[in-house]
């Protein structure tokens, strides 16, 4: 009778013009035993690390469908992975997702067959990093903003602007940022200096800061320049950056939700803040193969990571803001209102997610500077010139 | 009547011994087809593919790259930015190289000529004990050492010395914010974990310098500087170059210790590991390794002249 019903729905949808004329599921059946994802590391915990985050077992007991883990550690793994083939779901960032979409690598989802889908954050619903046309490539897993973290001994107040990593200038302390604030050590941090001129340079008529021409980006590598004789050491290992904090005297950075909660919780003098120019982020999506072997499992588990229990437990162990938002006040899991504002849940207005740069942008075809640019250009940057 | 003195053969082993034996050749062959092939194949085969690839360019608007046959992507080596990273990565591994031969020297000087029986036992675990550990957890520790809250900065400050350290610091281009983020600690770090490499060459030849000689320099009526510098250095300089190309080749190649000590300036190994995983940028990430081994066989080149392979 459901089955009858949710094919009625996906018909509907089909008549409206809201799916597109391919392969989409129409009924989930009875599970294919296993269920293959590609992940980031942490995303998908079994209890192995540790006892008390445990999202996979219970879903095995229920559906029958085994879980198997792939980690990947950068974007262009889980992409290389999923052209390989041979998995049922990746976890992809933003700057993946639609690579995979064009590529032809991921199937369209009937999210009338997630019941949960109704619970999902509206304002993820038809995100454009997995919406394409009405189109929607995949559930919503997990998103955090990229935040300014500070030394609450140097900072009594939190920073109002992203300035303090970005110009020269003395802190509330009275000495001089120099050798005291980190920048990401990888090109995608050009945006986060676009973003900075957005709103401070508005003659720059910056809209988007992953869509620049060939002034606003220099104007970027310019304000990038300046910041170089800034940062003594550019992070790009968490662990790293933590020890720098620590040890290093550096007392501000740009950072993630999870640096700020462990040094917080091992009582270091730390918080994180998102300034008024706003912050970039991450948001990342469950996404199936156009060639899943097991999409039955690959579906239930979908359903599955909707979960508000889950999404509490991984939100919390990851450093990251559950997409279905009724996971921060409902106590399914340890999350708590307080975690939900301190990874930024309610400043998601301000996010602008990371994508891939691309020379055809909004401005025009072949009109925005490429990301291999950005790449080259921001390896010139760190070695001074 | 004399009967040859041939047996006949019993079983397939015997018959296959005198194959071999009428035919030396055979058994060479198919001794060295498969390590032939596994260099030919595998090691040398890649390293043709990964030539190839650095002839190819990148697409300026779309960033795909186009197989045809350029010198477009060598050119952009010269670019300021990229030329910048192979001087910086050939300076330091030159120090480093430096660096090491100036310390290893008196090390193997006196364990190849005055430590016996189980002193030198502890020469030896002392040398190698370092290698023993994981080559990570050895940087780990020393970007605590070197670190700006770290326990050189302690010291110096206990006695009194945080002006000279700052001294140090000061100087342009090598100093920095900390000794975990100057060039300085970054050599620091290199001298440290290669420094094996040479201590162990070098001694292998100054153990094999002829005291005879040392005594007839010295009955001559050289003094010791004279015989330091016309018997002992030219005779061990074979180890000394061996040592260097360890140092010399392991130091270029390196994209660990300049990710975790130093100020996040790029060198060889980084940039390609960085342009060719999240670039896309394969035919400059490929020119870009093209560049050590060019430098590398320059300077074997050099080294077989000095007769570095003698002491091997």
């Amino acid at each position: 009778m459901t089955i009858v019903k949710l094919m009625g729905t996906s018909a509907l949808a089909l008549m409206l013009g809201v799916a597109p004329v391919l392969a989409e599921m129409t009924a989930v059946g009875d599970g294919e035993g296993e269920v293959s994802i590609v992940a980031w590391a942490g995303y998908i915990e079994r209890g192995e690390t540790d006892k008390a985050y445990d999202w996979v077992t219970k879903f095995e007991t229920e559906t029958g469908c085994k879980v198997s883990v792939k980690t990947a550690n950068t974007s262009d793994e889980m992409v290389a992975l999923m052209n390989e083939g041979g998995f049922d779901l990746v976890t992809a960032s933003g700057d993946a997702s639609l690579r995979l979409i064009a590529g032809g690598k991921v199937q369209p989802i009937n999210t009338a067959l997630i019941p949960s889908w109704s619970k999902v954050d509206p304002r993820l619903q038809d995100a454009s990093w997995h919406t394409v046309g009405g189109v929607h490539y995949g559930t919503p897993y997990l998103w955090g903003p990229n935040v300014l973290m500070y030394n609450t001994e140097v900072f009594k107040e939190p920073p109002t602007s992203w300035n303090v990593v970005f110009e020269k200038m003395d802190l509330p302390d009275g000495k001089s940022n120099e050798g005291r604030v980190q920048a990401y050590d990888g090109p995608i941090h050009i945006a986060d200096a676009a973003q900075y001129l957005m709103f401070h340079k508005p003659e720059l008529k910056i809209t988007s800061p992953y869509e620049l021409n060939e002034d606003q980006y220099a104007a970027a590598l310019d304000l990038l320049r300046g910041q170089r004789a800034l940062v003594g050491r550019y992070w790009h290992d968490a662990y790293i950056q933590m020890d720098d904090f620590k040890n290093e005297g550096v007392v501000a950075s740009g950072s993630w939700p999870f640096q700020v909660g462990l040094l917080a919780s091992e009582g270091l003098p730390i918080a994180s803040t998102i300034p008024q120019e706003g912050a970039t982020g991450w948001a990342d999506t469950t996404m199936l193969h156009s060639d899943a072997a097991h999409p039955n499992c690959a579906y239930k588990w979908m359903e599955h990571t909707l979960s508000s229990n889950l999404q509490s437990d991984l939100a919390v162990w990851f450093g990251g803001n559950p997409v279905v938002p009724a996971a921060c006040t409902d106590g399914s899991g340890m999350l708590t209102a307080e975690g939900c504002t301190a990874n930024g849940m309610d400043d998601f207005d301000k996010i602008r997610f990371w994508t891939t740069p691309i020379a055809n942008c909004a401005q025009g075809e072949g009109a925005c500077v490429p990301y291999y640019r950005w790449v080259s250009d921001y390896i010139a940057v760190i070695g001074g010139r | 009547m004399t009967v040859p003195a041939i047996f006949a053969a019993r079983g397939s082993a015997d018959r296959l011994t005198g194959l071999f034996w009428r035919r030396p050749r055979l058994l060479l062959v198919l001794l060295l087809t498969p390590p032939l092939l596994w260099l030919g194949v595998v090691y040398l085969g890649s390293l043709a593919t990964l030539l190839l690839q650095s002839f190819y360019s990148i697409d300026e608007f779309s960033g795909v790259v186009v197989p045809e046959f350029t010198l477009k992507t060598y050119a952009e080596l010269l670019r300021p930015a990229n030329f910048d990273v192979i001087l910086r990565t050939v300076v330091m591994s030159a120090a480093v190289t430096l660096g090491c031969a100036v310390l290893s020297f008196p090390i193997a000087y006196f364990a190849a000529r005055y430590a016996k029986g189980r002193w030198k036992a502890v020469f030896y675990l002392g040398v190698m004990l370092p290698l023993w550990s994981s080559y990570l957890v050895k940087v780990y520790a020393w970007k605590l050492i070197l670190a700006k809250e770290g326990i050189i900065t302690w010291a110096a400050s206990a006695t009194h010395t945080t002006a000279a350290l700052d001294a140090l610091l000061a100087l342009p281009v090598i100093g920095g914010n900390s000794l975990s983020t100057s060039y300085l600690g970054m050599f620091a770090v290199f001298v440290y974990v290669w420094i094996p490499y040479m201590i162990l060459p070098m001694q292998a030849a100054l153990e094999r310098v002829p005291t005879s000689m040392i005594e007839a320099s010295a009955d001559l009526g050289a003094t010791r500087a004279q015989t330091f510098r016309t018997v002992i250095l030219p005779l061990a300089l074979p180890g000394v170059v061996a040592g260097s190309i360890f140092t010399f080749s392991l130091t270029m190649g390196d994209y660990i210790i300049p990710q975790i000590v130093g100020n996040s300036a790029n060198f060889i190994g980084m940039a390609v590991y960085q342009l060719q995983g999240t670039a896309g940028n394969i035919p400059l990430a490929a020119a870009f390794a093209v560049v050590p081994i060019v430098i590398m066989l320059i300077y074997l080149g050099l080294a077989k002249r000095m007769g570095a392979f003698d002491a091997l």
